[in-house]
């Protein structure tokens, strides 16, 4: 339950005694004119109300009829019978009910703090345009120097020793040689995508701050560093047959 | 004395940029684009309301707000690895239309294609090294990009969900370049991927029949060539487009990039 405001609790408060002080002077005078002498309702709705009333009672002698005086005080001992008051009225005859206060934090992102930005046109643009140019300008000069491989026509009866993955599968290549082919080549790599894609939900540690990530961070370290030995092993330490070579003394069996 | 001192002292280097930009702006070319009436119908003045319109009325406002946090444009926090990485898409799809006009997925006419764009297409050789180097360094892009967001806990709450559409970006990156792996149809293409699809028909209850769905065959054969032309050229990048989609959408909406630190 969300704490209610002082200055509501008062509010309210004071309206209750007020409603206390009007009901009882005419607790005390029970008659047909003492609805009249409640200021707060108006004397059409008055009117229309014990009208209303009247029919009720010639239609229904035992309905719930005990409602003849409609004072305020007679309302909170019995709700029900609050016909001479505005319909929906609630107890100690307000028209108003406070529901609940929801805090403004709960429900709207308050700005705590100004955050500080910039326009992303100049400095983020330029700096993307800068990036994408040296990009473009990288892979141009180097497929200007260095020609993509395109070896003999493919021949499904000729298998070339050794036969090797693309290099991003080339740690699973490796793996081939200590594993099962069903561990090394479905296990392993399914249960690594799992386990990446479910990181964040694994990781529950709210803070970013390196120092507080050690352990997310060195799993994540180990994880990409035996991958990387695994792809490099299999690309240029593996040679005919898939057999360790080493590549300053055999030569470099790999195309990209 | 006075001598000793110099009077013309070496300009500086913020002094040289200074004097180039002045010039820059001061010059025919530049006014002639720039001023009022020209290209820009109503001129470009450097003003703070200008820099947000640049954004605000233009497409890059489905990329970008018109405001970043200021150590978001930092570029040894990102390193513009998402961005290149999306960059080299661009690229890879620019310099592969261009490699679709003189290609034919087709066993006995792919490696002659592949032969003759690069004997006798001008620029056929270079831009099909660009489209294979920009390959591989997309998905060296891609995959460095994800420890950049591991390290930087940049996959905390609330952006859980763009990390898992990020891995997901990266197996379709790693599905588009080893479809394209087997198109030049040389020996290379073919045991590579040979190598590659043994190991998924080792997947349980469903792994031979998805291979032979993508092989088309038990083996790989020409109607291999055909459907990974297919997934390398279409539908990949159908994919990959609505993915990279939801994660640029996802990266405003969880509230920029991540940090500072």
């Amino acid at each position: 339950m969300t704490e209610i405001p002082e200055h509501l609790l008062k509010r309210a408060q004071a309206a209750r005694d007020k409603a206390a002080e009007e009901a009882a002077p005419a607790a005390a005078a029970p008659s047909a004119e003492a609805p009249a002498s409640d200021p707060r309702i108006p004397a059409h709705l008055l009117e229309r109300s014990r009208s209303a009333k009247s029919k009720t009672d010639s239609d229904a002698a035992a309905g719930g009829g005990v409602a003849v005086l409609d004072k305020v005080a007679a309302v909170v001992a019995a709700p029900a019978a609050s016909a001479g008051l505005p319909v929906g009225a609630g107890p100690g005859g307000h028209t108003q009910r406070l529901l609940t206060v929801v805090k403004s934090g709960s429900i709207q992102e308050v700005k705590a703090s100004p955050v500080d930005k910039v326009h992303t046109w100049p400095h983020l643009l330029a700096a993307e345009f800068v990036a994408a140019l040296a990009c473009t300008a990288f892979t141009f000069v180097f497929s200007v120097f260095v020609n993509a491989p395109l070896l003999q026509y493919a021949n499904i009866n000729k298998t070339p020793n050794p036969s090797k993955a693309p290099w991003y599968f080339l740690g699973l290549q490796e793996l081939l040689t200590m594993f099962h082919p069903m561990v090394a080549g479905v296990t392993f790599p399914g249960v690594g995508l799992i386990v990446l894609i479910l990181s964040p939900y694994i990781d529950k540690n709210p803070s970013i701050k390196p120092e507080d990530r050690k352990f997310a961070t060195s799993m994540m370290t180990l994880f990409l560093m035996t991958w990387a030995v695994l792809v490099i092993i299999g690309s240029f330490f593996r040679g005919p047959g898939f057999n360790f070579t080493l590549p300053w003394r055999d030569g470099i069996f790999f195309e990209l | 004395m006075a001598n000793i001192l110099d009077e013309n002292p070496r300009p500086t280097l913020k002094d040289r940029v200074t004097k180039v930009n002045g010039s820059v702006q001061g010059s025919q070319a530049w006014n002639s684009i720039f001023r009022p009436g020209s290209i820009f119908r109503k001129g470009y003045t450097d003003s703070p309301r200008n820099r947000s319109y640049v954004i605000m009325n233009s497409v890059l406002y489905h990329l970008h707000p018109v405001k970043v946090k200021r150590h978001a444009v930092k570029v040894s926090y990102t390193l513009c690895l998402g961005g290149l990485s999306f960059f080299l898409f661009i690229l890879l799809t620019v310099t592969g239309i261009f490699l679709m006009f003189f290609y034919r997925p087709e066993a006995t006419q792919a490696w002659n294609d592949i032969n003759n764009l690069q004997t006798s297409v001008a620029f056929g050789l270079l831009v099909r090294n660009m489209h294979r180097w920009g390959a591989h360094l997309m998905v060296l892009s891609v995959f460095l990009h994800m420890a950049r967001v591991f390290y930087h806990g940049a996959y905390k709450a609330p952006r859980e969900f763009n990390w898992v559409i990020g891995i997901i970006l990266l197996v379709l990156t790693l599905m588009l370049s080893f479809t394209g792996y087997l198109l030049p149809w040389d020996q290379l293409a073919l045991w590579a991927v040979t190598v590659g699809t043994n190991m998924m028909g080792y997947t349980p209850v469903l792994g031979s029949q998805v291979r032979f769905v993508l092989l088309g065959g038990a083996e790989i054969g020409p109607e291999t060539l055909l459907r990974w032309y297919v997934l390398h050229v279409l539908f990949f990048p159908f994919i990959i487009v609505i993915f990279m989609a939801i994660h640029f959408w996802r990266v405003r909406k969880d509230g920029g990039i991540s940090g500072p630190l």
